[in-house]
């Protein structure tokens, strides 16, 4: 037997999930699609006393879109990655989940157990930040909005979700028209966590820039790049502006060195994946992405 | 002695009640409870893909689930996928293309290149080695995979059958 013993509830409602979690308090772990969760129970580097395992939750799974689009946090990484909903109004979302694993780890995957894992080398925290997304999280006491900055900002695999809390839904605002978006990464073979990777939204006026939103991933956390995001706005779209913007962000992007790469080369990646994600973005504005 | 469930588990089109603790994996109790021991362990940590099985038709990695949660599902293993004595093409293909070698990746492959043609039945080989990325095989190379669901894709469309 792999995982230590637990006892395990499967709650069919969000109520009866939180009346298990304020019932179970830091002894308890949510199990959602058990992608991150069951290989850290495997290997006993978690041991909760109480699993409580929400696949049961029909409440918690749907994509609805009107403009701005809401994600139920049990939606499988499969049905976001094929949701016409999502590719219509906003494809970078398409594009960053088809990053995330191998087919069989996205149809038992959630967009909400990818985020609430929080693995600095993974797509969707990035992702969030820089869609300027938000989401609500419920205990039996209450329900609260948090920005993915309150939610993630500055964490390395945790978020600031009470023991008693279930995310229950993410929501990201519409793309304005006259923006584009970029998604760029880096791993050594299709499928595996990204070394580094970096996420556009760009907003355009004429030729020049302004705005931008760049969320990185694959150093210590998932970040905003506010000091290269400050440097385009008003710029011309071009070569000199993104390659300004990639120094600033490869400067402030919060990275160490682990086997899978050191400091400096993160860095130069952050620097040359931001770069190439802005050309991606502005030459895709207005509507013409795919 | 810890807490037992009573599930039952709908496997290969057979069910069958078992007795298993909540913290037994799926692939164990399919091993061990159900004597099914095609489906193989590898890494037990969803890296590896030796321990794929199909769950309500979706190819998913039978470490990772507890088998508690196989309720109420429908679950495929390699030895479902044959015709009572007759191997489905995909085992075919592996068989005539050289397909494995010691044979530990295989059941998995299988399923994964099962999966592959049910969503695309003419893949390219570039798209066959992307989409089975996710399986790995300590002997073969690839090569001969890539092949393999190649020639079972021909064949299978040449008989006019789908994944
Ligand atoms: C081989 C392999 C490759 C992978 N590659 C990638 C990759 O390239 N990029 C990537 O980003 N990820 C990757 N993953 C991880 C995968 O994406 C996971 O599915 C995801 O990180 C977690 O989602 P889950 O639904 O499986 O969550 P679980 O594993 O069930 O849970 C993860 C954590 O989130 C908590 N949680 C889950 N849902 C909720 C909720 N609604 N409310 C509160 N807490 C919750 C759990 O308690 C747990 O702590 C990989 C995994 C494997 C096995
Ligand atoms: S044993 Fe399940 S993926 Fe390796
Ligand atoms: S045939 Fe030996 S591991 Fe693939």
């Amino acid at each position: 037997m792999k995982p230590a013993v637990f006892s395990y509830s499967a709650p069919e409602s969000i109520e009866e999930a939180l009346g298990l979690l304020a019932e179970h308090g830091s002894e308890a772990k949510v199990l959602a699609g058990g992608q991150s969760l069951v290989p850290l129970l495997n290997f006993r580097l978690a041991r909760p006393a109480h699993i409580v395992d929400i696949n049961g939750i029909g409440e918690l799974s749907y994509i609805s879109s009107n403009g701005s689009l809401r994600l139920g946090a049990l939606t499988r990484l499969t049905a976001v990655e094929e949701s016409g909903d999502v590719s219509s109004g906003h494809p970078i979302i398409t594009r960053a989940v088809s990053h995330i694993g191998h087919r069989a780890i996205r149809n038992r995957g959630t967009i909400g157990g990818s985020l609430a894992h929080n693995d600095p080398a993974a797509e969707t925290p990035a992702l969030l930040l820089a869609l300027d997304s938000e989401v609500t999280a419920r205990s039996a006491g209450g329900e609260r909005t948090l920005s993915a900055q309150e939610l993630v900002g500055d964490r390395f695999f945790e978020t600031s979700l009470g023991d008693d809390e279930l995310l229950t839904e993410i929501r990201i605002p519409a793309l304005a028209a006259s923006s584009g978006w970029g998604f760029q990464e880096l791993s050594r073979r299709h499928g595996d966590f990204a070394l580094a990777g970096v996420a556009a939204v760009v907003t355009m006026d004429g030729g020049a820039i302004s705005s931008a939103a760049l969320g990185a991933f694959g150093g210590a956390y998932a970040a905003r790049l506010p000091e290269a995001e400050a440097a385009l706005v008003g710029a011309e779209a071009g070569e000199a502006a993104f390659a300004a913007a990639g120094e600033r962000a490869a400067a402030e992007f919060p990275t160490t060195s682990d086997v899978h790469g050191s400091e400096e080369y993160r860095r130069h990646l952050i620097g040359v994946l931001t770069g190439r994600a802005l050309a991606e973005a502005t030459s895709n504005t207005g509507g013409e992405n795919g | 002695m810890a807490e037992t469930i009573t599930v039952v588990l709908d496997v290969n089109g057979v069910g069958k009640e078992i007795s298993v603790e909540p913290r037994k994996t799926l692939a164990d109790a399919i091993r061990e409870d159900l004597g099914l021991t095609g489906t193989h362990l590898g890494c037990e940590h969803g890296v590896c893909g030796a321990c794929t099985v199909l769950m309500d038709g979706e190819m998913v990695r039978s470490c990772l689930l507890f088998a508690v949660q196989g309720a109420g599902a429908e679950i495929t293993t390699i030895e479902g996928i044959g015709d009572g004595g007759e191997l489905h093409p995909m085992q075919r293909a592996f068989s005539e293309y050289h397909g494995l070698q010691c044979g530990f990746c295989t059941p998995g492959m299988i399923l994964a290149g099962i999966d592959v043609l049910r969503r695309n039945p003419d893949p390219g080989p570039q798209e066959i080695r992307e989409e089975m990325g996710g399986n790995i095989c300590r002997c073969t190379g690839y090569q001969k995979i890539v092949e393999s669901v190649q020639a079972a894709a021909a064949e299978m469309s040449k008989e006019g059958v789908s994944a």
